[in-house]
């Protein structure tokens, strides 16, 4: 691979040398007779290195392949493209302050035609000029605190965001957007519910499903949907703003704490589990779901708490589970394991004993339910009921992923084994609904 | 008036786009089907224009979107997945459209790319639910042989088709995604063409082509043409959906007088002395002239606060009227623009003046307070404010490049051969890659292997057709340009009737009946088959053919049996036609004593007109010939 080729390596890489082009510039490739010419374009990593990647001029990429007898020529330089960015919309005057904080996942971006590369756009005057009715809602102060896949992002990411949210707070801003790659944005939500405690404003998480380099994206519309309720929704949680169909017509706001990604690619894909979504958004207007929230209070003191503990496991039960992971993670120095159940909140008895020695050793131990929708009850089967008598914690309707944030959580404030069996439990962030109402569930 | 095309300087290239047929859409496993009934879900969406990494946005695009257009998708799961909704990634490219796409490239002598890279190329109109279209090159520098010029085929490109378009209501567009995703070939000509019947030969050599390789799909819409034209000091432009081979030279003749009219106009223009600065946005508020019209478009506008805005067109009078090509005026031109920038239903002008209810007394107050001299025309058009200045803004913009000429701009075919304005032409080609499928590598093995087993080509064909079923060349000819060749085979070999029947049948009695405005489209290949095994088997005679496709175009569910009994074309009984015939010589008594046994040809024609194709001639014939000789000794 070379930095000045992306995309290139061993024959193709050599030939491309040899002739002294590079990406952007027009060459023409000879090979049995046929010549064939066009811009270089950057080759995908996935791409063998026997192929080379042309723009022709009616603007179709197609690949040559290198062979002996080819011979490569360049024929014209390349012109860098030279942006010209947009005359900025005129920012309406009095709006409300509203930081932008990005750790990853484009929310706006621009492509390059030229070689096919999609830039992402995030300083406050790209985004503007990307998203131009921005400048009607409110005045944009924008963050990039890192540019990372959601799957790479740790506990220690959560950490820096609650910190970075809670200086942008202090600044008084009317709202704060997390903008956030999908696939782990429940957890990011989850912990920040519990880090962010008393807030003043609210933190609206924001994502996409669609890159925002197509023009039928859902980024702009989340992303106007979230920054709106930031500059004026009468709530001050911690919400995840998404589509709420596959419709381009309302965003709702989900609580960071019952929310989880539930689709692998639809627009619609997070979904408010064992409660309704907090708020949406339609035709500009913002609509409460739910009546008990906590209500915007500028003057409210924020009570920071970004602390957590790595050493938490996830643990799906299945058939045939080996109960030597459970020993495992207790030898590894685990201090929690959240548990996947079946049902109601099940394991089979073979893993009874090796709890018993992790809860034995200190280790706190709670039950979630791998039906993702309902409430626990262990009390209904007798399995259920050897568990509980064995110490495991039931966590009534808690998501998995939540328990699990919840539980790092906990570690990260008492080391008290006792003290964080009762945190666990307390209800903190509207993570535990106290009745499961009748709700359309999946799709 | 004759056009001497050389030396107007006609240049033309095609587009050729055939549905292929395939089991699967282009990039998911759904059926490339259409549907008629009510859809089973709908969604709605905005398409935002996406900006270059230069900045730029497409003007029209970018307009479109800010109106707040948003487009309603209509969709049933028989034919659309999350695929098609865009809520699901592209799944790999159908190696079968893949395929049939080189073997038709092959054919046309093109060279296939050694790896296949999918892009995306920018639509924004809601066509396409991503906001743009997959396509990709397969093979590239063919050249077919059009009456021994080489005509070179520059691209031949496998793209998704878009979604079709069921209905506008003011700000919403509805589009059913159906179609969106079947697989389409596309073969680019170069812009080499220089008559109308060159394009319309052209167009149908492709075709031919396409069909030879028997992997295509049939009827209305399947095929479409698009053409670009440009003249000598006009413009290029391209055409869009010509759906009939037939229109393709009639509609670039008609392009061509257009681009000379309008150079006419400017000529005229020019004479006049009108100028760029003559043409001014000065929109005036002409509501209160209309208070008591009893024009109904006006006084229904009115009725819902709507003003009329008018604009003085300078120096126009009698322009706007000026036929350019049949039925294309310039009047008409500045009503698409109006309609595309201003959403208005259309636009009035003083060159049709007096009429829709408008009175001369409203036309002379009009005039008045938009201080029109006669040499100026006065365009007005009713809608919001907003709607109504949009249009007049887009009509004096377009009247100022009426003083230049030909503006380009993008067209759609209208079926009578005419076009109409449909928008601006786009930007440089917007594509960039479509990361989401990985590229397909050709090797020499594959390429060698289809090579190896290519269809017939056309000519060959055409011998095969006139060896193997004994058609004359007119007609070997036009079944090969017709879309029923493979049934038209299928039906040779597995029939008893004979292929040049059958070849007629699909050729002259279905373009008769389409003449006829019967919907032969509907007639399906299954009805087909029925119809020639009844023929096949003496059940009913050829002469009934045309009469049977009609009744069947209109009855969908109905077998060829139902049509039969249905028309009473069912063959007459051996008993029955004795009496017909006896009833004839009774009736003809002078006539055979007149001629004696030269009475049996016209006999024959009596008889024949009477049993309508429900009896075999050569069996009239022999009893005719038996009870004529009876009755004359």
């Amino acid at each position: 691979m070379s930095e000045e080729f992306p995309g290139y390596r061993g024959q193709a890489l050599r030939f491309l040398k040899k002739a002294g082009a590079e990406i952007g510039d027009v060459i023409r490739v000879t090979k049995d007779g046929e010549k064939w010419e066009g811009i270089l374009i950057p080759r995908s990593e996935i791409g063998d290195e026997k192929h080379i990647i042309i723009k022709l001029k009616s603007g179709y990429n197609v690949g040559v392949r290198i062979e002996s007898t080819t011979r490569i020529e360049k024929v014209g330089k390349g012109i860098k493209p030279a942006f010209t960015p947009p005359s900025l919309p005129k920012q309406k005057a009095g709006l409300p302050k509203v930081a932008i904080v990005s750790t990853g996942g484009t929310i706006a971006s621009r492509v390059d035609y030229r070689t096919g590369g999609v830039r992402p756009a995030l300083s406050a005057s790209d985004l503007y000029s990307v998203v131009p009715e921005l400048s009607e809602i409110a005045v944009v102060d924008t963050e990039i605190l890192f540019s990372v896949y959601s799957e790479n992002i740790a506990s220690k990411h959560w950490i820096e965001t609650a910190k970075t949210v809670t200086e942008h707070i202090k600044k008084g801003v009317a709202g704060i957007v997390v903008a956030h790659g999908t696939d782990t944005l429940g957890y990011t939500a989850a912990a920040l519910s519990f880090a962010l405690q008393n807030l003043p404003v609210p933190v609206i998480m924001v994502a996409s499903q669609r890159s925002a380099d197509r023009p039928s994206s859902d980024a702009a519309t989340n992303l106007l949907g979230a920054v709106k309720a930031a500059a004026a929704a009468p709530f001050a949680e911690v919400v995840v703003a998404m589509h709420e169909t596959v419709s381009d017509e309302s965003i709702v706001f989900h609580r960071g704490s019952k929310v989880r990604k539930c689709h692998t690619s639809r627009r619609d894909t997070f979904k408010s589990i064992n409660t309704s979504p907090l708020a949406r958004m339609e035709d500009d207007k913002i609509t409460m779901l739910i009546k008990s929230y906590g209500k915007r209070d500028p003057s409210r003191k924020l009570n920071l708490k970004p602390d957590f503990d790595d050493r938490v496991a996830l643990l799906k039960f299945h058939p045939d589970l080996n109960p030597q992971i459970i020993d495992w993670y207790v030898e590894k120095g685990y201090r929690g394991i959240i548990l996947e159940g079946t049902g109601l909140g099940h394991v089979g008895n073979y893993c009874f004993s090796a709890i018993q020695r992790a809860i034995e050793k200190d280790v706190v131990v709670a039950m979630t339910s791998q039906c993702i929708w309902g409430r626990l009850d262990m009390n209904v089967y007798d399995q259920g009921r050897d568990l509980l008598a064995m110490g495991v914690l039931s966590l009534e309707d808690m998501l998995p992923e939540t328990a699990l944030v919840k539980l790092m959580w906990v570690l990260g404030q008492t080391t008290n084994t006792e003290e964080a069996k009762r945190l666990l439990t307390e209800n903190i962030a509207n993570e535990i609904s106290p009745r499961t109402l009748h709700e359309k569930v999946g799709y | 008036m004759t056009v001497n095309y050389s030396k107007i300087g006609l240049k033309a290239g095609l587009e050729i786009h055939q549905q292929l047929d395939t089991r699967e859409k282009l990039f998911c496993s759904c059926e490339p089907q259409l549907f008629k009934e009510e859809p089973e879900f709908t969604f709605l969406r905005r398409l935002r224009p996406t900006q270059s990494e230069l900045g730029q946005v497409d003007p029209a695009a970018l307009f479109e979107f800010q109106k707040g257009t948003r487009i309603l998708y209509e969709a049933n799961n028989e034919t659309a997945c999350l695929v098609e909704m865009d809520e699901e990634p592209p799944h790999d490219l159908n190696r079968e459209a893949v395929e049939t796409s080189l073997i038709a490239a092959l054919m046309m002598n093109a060279k296939p790319v050694d790896e296949i890279h999918v892009m995306r190329k920018t639509v924004i109109d809601g066509s396409n639910t991503t906001g743009f279209q997959r396509t990709c090159v397969v093979a590239l520098n063919g050249e077919i042989d059009i009456k021994g010029k080489k005509v070179p085929i520059q691209h031949v490109s496998l793209e998704e088709d878009a979604a079709r378009k069921t209905g506008k209501e003011g700000q919403l567009i509805r589009y059913r995604i159906d179609r969106l995703g079947i697989p389409l070939i596309e073969v680019t000509t170069a812009p080499v063409i220089y008559s109308p019947e060159e394009a319309e030969e052209t167009a149908s050599a492709i075709g031919r082509i396409l069909r030879a390789t028997r992997r295509v799909r049939r009827g209305l819409g399947t095929i479409r043409q698009d053409l670009n034209v440009s003249i000598r000091d006009g413009a290029l432009i391209e055409i869009k959906g010509v759906q009939e081979l037939e229109l393709v030279s009639q509609v670039i003749e008609n392009e061509v007088k257009r681009q000379l009219g309008l150079l006419e106009v400017r000529d005229e223009l020019k004479k006049r002395g009108v100028k760029r600065e003559d043409i001014i946005e000065d929109f005036v508020d002409v509501t209160s002239v209309f208070k008591q019209t009893k024009c109904k478009v006006i006084a229904k506008a009115l009725k819902q606060n709507n003003p009329v805005l008018a604009v003085r067109l300078t120096g126009f009078a009698g322009l706007l009227k000026r036929e350019l090509a049949l039925g294309m005026r310039l009047g008409a031109e500045l009503a698409g623009i109006a309609r595309f920038w201003g959403r208005v239903g259309g636009i009035f002008h003083t060159d049709e003046m007096p009429a829709y209810g408008v009175t001369v007394e409203e036309v002379n107050q009009l005039g008045q307070l938009l201080k029109k001299k006669s040499m100026d025309a006065v365009v007005f058009v009713t809608d919001t404010s907003e709607n109504a200045t949009d249009a007049l803004k887009a009509v004096t913009e377009r009247a100022k490049v009426a003083l230049e000429g030909v503006p380009e701009e993008t067209r759609a075919a209208n079926p009578d051969g005419t076009t109409k304005y449909m928008r601006p032409r786009p930007g440089a080609a917007r594509m960039y890659p479509e990361t989401d499928v990985p590229p397909i590598q050709l090797t020499k093995d594959y390429l060698d292997e289809l090579r190896s087993r290519l269809p017939e080509l056309p000519e060959q064909m055409m011998k095969r057709m006139m060896a193997e079923y004994k058609l004359n060349r007119k007609l070997a000819k036009q079944i090969l340009n017709s879309e029923y060749l493979d049934l038209f085979e299928s039906l040779g070999k597995e029939t008893k009737v004979s292929p040049t029947v059958i070849a007629v049948a699909f050729t002259e009695t279905l373009k008769a009946l389409k003449r006829d405005g019967i919907n032969v489209e509907a007639i399906t290949d299954k009805q087909f088959r029925e119809l020639f095994s009844l023929v096949g088997s003496g059940k009913t005679a050829k002469e009934s053919i045309l009469e049977i496709l009609t009744w069947l175009a209109s009855h969908e569910e109905a077998t060829a049996d139902d049509a039969l009994n249905s028309l009473g074309l069912g063959m007459i009984s051996q008993k029955e036609l004795e009496k017909l015939v006896d009833d004839v010589i009774e009736k003809n008594r002078e006539l055979i004593e007149a001629r004696g046994k030269g009475a049996l040809g016209p006999l024959m024609g009596i008889i024949m007109k009477k049993a309508r194709g429900r009896v075999k001639a050569e069996v009239v014939s022999g009893i005719l010939k038996r009870r004529l000789e009876e009755s004359l000794s």
